[in-house]
């Protein structure tokens, strides 16, 4: 369960960015979660409210907006969308892909009062 | 099926109200990854070559560890740092090699992470000059996410795990730079497929390197050897070329 330790790390921005730029309350944290990250979207949510309990995001909603996986098709020479990391290029069916976006796990913005 | 892999959190965006918003953008992993940059600045600086070993559990990362850290030590100063929930039994047995070795336990933790490695190499011999071997946590899906300053991941899979195993974990092959199938004496009995899992290996990685070994007897060894000492001169040249 590394979302427990994703988590954490998302509390430790906003308790970052809660001193900097003084609010006290935080409604919505958006993530942005890439399709071929290390994340499962409803695990992180399960162990967001967890983690939170203690904390200024107490009661929080998490709203999570997926990023689309792209790779670079040697065989093809262009970039395509993937899924997987195990999926074939949708236009060759080859598998000489290298992963250039889609990895991304950001806390991208907050909702505070 | 049930696919708790996909995402049906859908394509929300943040509501619009009266409420202010604040832009963040930062990378969740952020603290781990300056964290990390500073023990590879740390390695770089004492000219070691670190190399996060990780596999699921059983796959034979500490039989292989003993046995390279054996062969290898006349060669190099090395140390090891041995990540496990619980026990230090693997640290004893690289120590009885009469090699260096920290044993970190991660509790309820599931995977090792930069602090963490940052804090065991403290603890470390100066290891000028030499080799790093970090056994993770055993463990095919955490350990993926979490840079430790390594050089590179070498993923350990063994022949009585199934060919599959790269398609059902591909991050973590995805994210090594080498895959070490370990206990390919037993493949005669196992109906082991090797090419099949070398195939499933570069769909999620084409550019992965594939080397068959046996922490048993030994097989295999001496070309994962040649391999080290290749990325090791390749280290040392890179050194010199920036110190012009």
């Amino acid at each position: 369960m590394h979302e427990m330790a994703l988590c954490e790390g998302i509390i430790g921005i906003v308790e970052e960015e809660a001193r900097k730029r003084s609010f006290a309350k935080v409604n919505v944290v958006c993530l942005e979660i890439g399709a071929l990250s290390h994340v499962a979207p409803e695990a992180m949510k399960f162990c967001f409210e967890a983690v939170a309990a203690q904390t200024i995001a107490r009661g929080a909603r998490l709203e999570i907006v997926e990023t689309p996986g792209r790779a670079w098709c040697m065989a093809c020479s262009r970039s395509v969308e993937i899924k997987q990391r195990y999926e074939p290029c949708p236009c060759c069916g080859g598998y000489q892909l290298q992963v250039t976006g889609g990895e991304e796990m950001r806390v991208r913005e907050l909702e505070v009062d | 099926m049930l696919d708790c892999g996909a995402n049906p959190a859908g394509q929300e965006i943040a509501g619009m109200s009266s409420e202010r918003i604040i832009q963040v953008e930062r990378d969740i992993l952020g603290k781990n990854d300056r964290l990390a940059a500073d023990n590879r600045a740390r390695f770089h600086a004492d000219e070691v070559l670190a190399f996060n070993l990780v596999s699921s559990p059983g796959a034979g990362k500490t039989s292989l560890l003993v046995r390279a850290v054996s062969e290898l030590k006349d060669s190099f100063p090395i140390g090891v740092i041995e990540g496990d929930q619980q026990t230090s039994n693997d640290a004893e047995r690289i120590r009885a090699t009469g090699v260096a070795a920290i044993q970190v336990n991660t509790g309820k933790g599931c995977h090792l992470d930069a602090a963490m490695v940052g804090q065991a190499y403290d603890r470390l011999p100066w290891l000028n000059g030499g080799i790093l071997f970090i056994e993770n946590v055993g463990n095919l899906v955490c350990p993926a996410a979490f840079d430790l300053g390594e050089a590179c991941k070498i993923v350990v899979f063994s022949t009585t795990e199934g060919e599959d195993k790269p398609l059902k974990y591909p991050d973590m092959f995805a994210a090594a730079s080498l895959m070490l199938i370990n206990k390919i004496d037993l493949a005669p009995v196992l109906d082991f497929d090797l090419a099949r899992t070398v195939e499933y290996a570069r769909r999620v990685n084409p550019g992965i390197e594939v080397m068959t070994v046996s922490a048993r007897t030994g097989e295999g060894f001496s070309a994962f050897y040649a391999w080290i000492r290749k990325r090791w001169a390749k280290a040392k040249r890179a050194e010199m070329a920036m110190q012009g």
